[in-house]
């Protein structure tokens, strides 16, 4: 299980951009973490695999715990060890290197060749489109094809809790629809956590059990994916379903109306 | 063309790629540092000279036997690649590339004055343990030296290709290459890597210093073969092992031939300047390199 307590994260020393988050992702469950752009949501995912340090970023406050322990001083390749494995925006595939290699790379932090070997085969199962392109420049994939193998890779890292940023972006909604079932899939199948990343909340929460919403820096809402999909206000402000029409900022809204309605 | 000129052209060739090979080594180490950490090593013609003269003070001032002392060259000279890393060029990370680069021309003088203080600025012989008795190869001259140095240099090579070919920290390195941010979320060790790739690259230069050494004698100044060789790194490509390796031959050949042709008519210094103009021409019609690579865009 995933606990982040209150964190609090600067970059280049001035620029506060999370105002102390709080949240969980409990073993097994499918989380999401939605907001709109600029929200504060992929610096979240960059300070639970601590790859913050390479942009000027650095956690002021608070904690972040996985299975109970301490993860926030350890370097991201501990991290990794642990089964925390983050797929970043914009799926981090490694361009020059071929759809295996960069498989295997994924593998880096194991040593146990059988079992590898094995994840292999449960990958391509996974995502057939792959196994043709296996010694092909990844560069050259689709974007569909490029996010399959972003998670197919941190599959074979043995990923106990698989964090995803915005798997969705980019992609025809079709393609989209393949890639959130099989999230599912290796969900149930493979047992592991998934922090899911979204700007797209309908599709996020149809396969998320629990979901917090961030604005600005901060959690704005949370509750069980139904609740939130039945709150006006998620509706109104993420779900595009409006009555006024106009788009308005979600912090506009006063604050005990939005109490209100959650606790309703 | 008649006999006597094929030899000689034969000749010239033969001596322009036992030159290419040692500049071919000394071009892969640009590159493998280059590859991995995208710093531009100045003082990479600095670290081949100092494993030249560390393997010199091992084999005549102590009468060490050449290959024990040769073997620990390449580990002192591993040492050196990884200790420079660690403490000039770690604190260095996230600053402008322009400090680094001027971090490494410091530390090339550095490493030219401590050669100067402890050797002296004459040429020193260092007696080659593979005898003068010469050879010939139809027809051609080579000296068992000249030999080993072509030798060592194919071994290298393709010790090199295979390893970031074929195995797991080869494949980290070249995953690194490509990019840090996702070689961190691999559970790779970037510090490892970078640890790793100095380490080679200096080994590998080293042993184009020895062999430099034994075919014409040690001096301070052979540590400016090292911008010699950055026009044939930057024919290959800046990025491509392979490159690195044609790239150092065909300044090596280039050298040879205008030295053999053209220093006739223009004087000695062409031999010096022909591998900048074969550079400026591969470059008119390839500005990439010869294996370099225009990043893949995606549509
Ligand atoms: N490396 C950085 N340096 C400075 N500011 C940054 C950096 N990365 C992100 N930010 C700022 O932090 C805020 C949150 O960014 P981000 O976490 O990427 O949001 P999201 O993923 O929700 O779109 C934005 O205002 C963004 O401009
Ligand atoms: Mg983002």
């Amino acid at each position: 299980m995933l606990e982040v307590n209150s964190i609090e994260i600067v970059y280049c020393d001035v620029l506060k951009v999370l105002k102390g988050i709080s949240f969980q992702v409990p073993s097994g469950a499918v989380v999401a973490l939605l907001g709109s752009n600029g929200a504060g949501k992929s610096t979240v995912l960059k300070a639970v695999s601590n790859t913050l340090e390479l942009e000027d970023g650095e956690m002021e406050d608070g904690a972040i715990s996985f299975d109970g322990r301490r993860i926030d001083r350890l370097g991201p390749e501990r991290i990794v060890r642990l089964g925390v494995v983050h797929v970043p925006e914009g799926r981090g595939i490694f361009d020059d290197l071929t759809v295996l290699e960069n498989l295997k790379v994924g593998a880096y932090t194991r040593s146990d060749r059988a079992k590898i070997r094995a994840d292999l085969e449960a990958v391509l199962d996974y995502f057939p489109p792959l196994r043709q392109r296996l010694p092909f420049q990844a560069g050259y994939l689709s974007g569909g094809e490029q996010q399959m193998l972003a998670i197919g890779r941190a599959l074979m890292a043995h990923c106990k809790l698989l964090m995803l940023d915005e798997p969705s972006l980019g992609l025809a909604p079709l393609i989209t629809g393949d890639i959130f079932r099989i999230i599912t899939r290796i969900n149930r199948e493979h047992g592991a956590s998934i922090l899911l990343v979204e700007q797209n909340a309908h599709l996020a929460l149809s396969v998320a059990s629990y979901g917090y919403i961030m604005e600005n820096g901060k959690i704005v809402l949370d509750g069980p994916s139904d609740k939130l999909l039945e709150n006006e206000d998620v509706k109104e402000f993420y779900l595009g379903i409006t009555d006024m029409g106009a788009k308005k900022s979600y912090r506009h809204v006063k604050h005990y109306k939005r109490r209100k309605r959650w606790l309703s | 063309m008649d006999s006597a000129n094929f030899h000689i052209l034969m000749q010239l060739l033969l001596s322009g790629v036992i030159a290419g090979s040692v500049y071919g080594l000394i071009a892969l180490g640009f590159v493998v540092i280059y590859k991995s950490t995208t710093v531009v090593n100045f003082a990479q013609g600095e670290i081949m000279m100092l494993g030249a003269y560390f393997c010199y003070y091992l084999v005549v001032t102590h009468k060490i036997p050449f290959l024990p002392a040769f073997v620990l060259t390449l580990v002192f000279s591993a040492l050196l690649g990884m200790l420079v890393e660690m403490v000039i060029l770690r604190p260095m990370i996230g600053e402008p590339v322009f400090s680094v680069i001027m971090i490494t021309v410091g530390l090339a003088t550095l490493l030219r004055s401590i050669v100067g203080l402890i050797w002296g600025h004459d040429t020193l012989p260092f007696p080659s343990p593979f005898g003068d008795a010469t050879f010939e190869i139809s027809g051609m001259v080579v000296s068992p030296t000249e030999a080993a140095t072509v030798v060592s240099a194919v071994i290298l090579f393709l010790a090199l290709f295979a390893f970031f070919r074929y195995t797991k920290l080869g494949l980290a390195t070249r995953a690194t290459a490509f990019d840090q941010r996702w070689a961190f979320l691999m559970g790779i060790s970037v510090r490892k890597i970078f640890s790793l790739a100095w380490a080679i690259a200096s080994v590998v230069a080293a042993v184009g210093g020895v062999f430099l050494g034994l075919m014409g004698g040690l001096e301070p100044n052979m540590s400016f073969i090292g911008l010699k060789v950055f026009p044939a790194v930057v024919l290959g490509g800046l990025e491509s092992i392979v490159g690195a390796v044609v790239g150092g031959l065909l300044v090596g050949i280039s050298e040879s031939l205008a030295g053999g042709y053209l220093s006739g008519w223009f004087g000695s210094g062409v031999k010096e300047l022909s591998a900048f103009v074969v550079l400026l021409i591969v470059l008119m019609f390839r500005p990439y390199g010869l294996f370099g690579k225009k990043e893949i865009i995606r549509v």
